[in-house]
């Protein structure tokens, strides 16, 4: 229990250095451009497919489920978009990218730790937490909210894919059921908790990273606990963020 | 000129740095030898603030650099060079950006100022033609002479180097040895080497300090070192049998 509270208050220690005398702007600029490459475009390709597949699965599941003469087929179209912008997009989409970015950070600022990288930025007198992990975090907070848009958008085109392929249900009532009561706080609510979640996993992978030591072993030791404890950590704040924007 | 006084240093209750307390002069190539585990790496680590020590200070001319603040650090270590054992060139930038980094960083100099500096110090270690390779696409030897070229950029007073030649063939070791020397008298930096390798303080060593287990067990010239009444120095010294017959023992 007390290893617990030492490792919360490490990473608190960790993020007031990450967020402390940054270097100069000009070169976080460059970062910042490099790991949106790195953590953004390159989840594109992850994030559409398994959406796509998502959102046609729930059309199915719907359709199943929902066989009667006094439900109108448009509810099916109605439940895939809120399922999509509610709680798929934002946190699977973060649970799922967890497993890939935070994966890749925790080991390769683990590489850099126990590679002396990090030792050596120290000694020219950069402040290695800020300079490694801001543009990540900075990165990631600005694009998860964007996939996670394109996330519920191809979802939804999904579900319009597998009606019309499979025939389980009218194409043209799956469209109705999209447009049906259209809240844009849901929407807010739904980049409110992405932007979240980028935060934690880009952090929490990062802090796992940077006090790596030993061998390559325990890089992979420590980008496993990352991503373990990223998620824990996002399951938490899901239903936390959940109350508080939405009840 | 760089002084240690009365350094201790411990991890989880065993203290690898037992009292140490050492001075290396200034435009000289400092030797810091002793077996693997003997606390070499700690002692380079702790002189240039990566560790704290436990106890004892560390001073850099006159400046008692273990009580100054993050950013009075800052300033000294802009003057500190250093070259890690692995080389620990950052894996996602080229060589020179790897070089050029600090540049960047610290200096308000043109794109064709900075380039041309990093030009400079590639010639310097004979490694030109090298600019867009990665990390990665080097070999052991390329690998430490951009560490070289990086650690002297910034023109530092101050140079550490740990383990310089481990990992490379005698012969690259001689040059890589010869390099740093050069630069040292070329500069007039304070040079402390970290190495197990007889050969380089055979040919480089300017003053020497045999570590044992944490302490310091020994220091002097090279000359002395193969005349010293030291048995576990002795040992060390003339573990390789080609030094032995040069005893002739
Ligand atoms: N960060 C650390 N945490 C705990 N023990 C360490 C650490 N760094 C070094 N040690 C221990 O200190 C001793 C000296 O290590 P080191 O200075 O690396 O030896 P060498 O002379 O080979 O460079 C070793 O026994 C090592 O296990
Ligand atoms: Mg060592």
């Amino acid at each position: 229990m007390l290893k617990f509270f030492e490792l919360i208050g490490r990473y608190f220690l960790l993020m007031g250095k990450v967020f402390s005398r940054p270097e100069k702007f000009s070169i976080y600029r460059r970062r910042i451009v490099y790991e949106m490459e790195a953590i953004g475009i390159d989840s594109i390709g992850l994030t559409a497919i398994i959406s796509i597949f998502i959102g046609a699965v729930i059309t199915l599941q719907m359709c199943i489920n929902l066989e009667s003469p006094f439900i109108p087929q448009s509810l099916i179209g109605y439940a895939t978009r809120e399922t999509m912008i509610l709680e798929f997009s934002s946190t699977v989409v973060a649970l799922i990218l967890s497993g890939k970015v935070g994966s890749a950070i925790a080991s390769e600022i683990g590489t850099m730790r126990i590679t002396e990288q990090i030792d050596a930025l120290e000694i020219m007198g950069i402040n290695s937490a800020s300079y490694l992990i801001l543009p990540k975090i900075v990165a990631a907070v600005f694009f998860f909210p964007l996939l996670t848009i394109l996330s519920i958008g191809i979802g939804i085109v999904g579900g319009y894919l597998i009606a019309i392929a499979t025939g389980i249900m009218i194409p043209s009532n799956y469209i109705e059921g999209i447009l049906i009561d259209f809240r844009p706080y849901s929407i807010t609510y739904s980049l409110i908790k992405s932007a979240v979640f980028a935060f934690i996993i880009t952090s929490i992978s990062a802090f796992f990273g940077y006090y790596a030591k030993g061998n390559s072993l325990e890089v992979g030791k420590a980008s496993t606990r990352a991503v373990v404890a990223g998620s824990v950590v996002i399951m938490i704040f899901n239903l936390i963020l959940t109350q508080i924007l939405l009840i | 000129m760089i002084r240690a006084e009365h350094i201790i240093k411990s991890f989880d209750g065993r203290t690898v740095l037992n009292d140490i307390s050492v001075e290396f002069k200034t435009g000289c190539t400092n030797l810091i030898i002793g077996r693997s585990g003997s606390g070499k790496t700690v002692l380079l680590k702790t002189l240039v603030g990566l560790h704290e020590p436990d106890e004892g200070s560390v001073w850099y001319d006159e400046t008692n650099y273990t009580q100054l603040g993050f950013m009075e650090r800052k300033a000294i270590r802009k003057d500190i060079g250093m070259i890690f054992q692995g080389g620990a060139l950052l894996d996602s930038s080229t060589v020179e950006e790897n070089i050029k980094l600090p540049l960047d960083l610290f200096t308000e100099q043109s794109e064709e100022e900075k380039m041309e500096r990093v030009n400079f110090c590639l010639k310097r270690v004979r490694l030109e033609n090298a600019n867009h390779l990665y990390p990665a696409e080097l070999s052991g030897g390329m690998i430490k002479r951009v560490a070289i070229a990086r650690a002297i950029v910034m023109n530092p007073r101050y140079l550490f180097c740990d383990e310089p030649n481990s990992g490379l063939d005698p012969q690259t070791s001689i040059v890589i040895d010869n390099l740093i020397h050069e630069i040292t008298k070329e500069y007039n930096i304070t040079t402390i080497i970290n190495t197990h390798d007889m050969n380089s303080v055979m040919e480089i060593g300017e003053k020497i300090v045999y570590i044992h287990e944490g302490h310091k067990w020994w220091e002097g010239t090279k000359e002395d070192i193969l005349h010293a009444e030291n048995r576990e120095l002795n040992d060390f010294v003339f573990a390789s049998a080609m030094a032995k017959r040069a005893k002739g023992m």
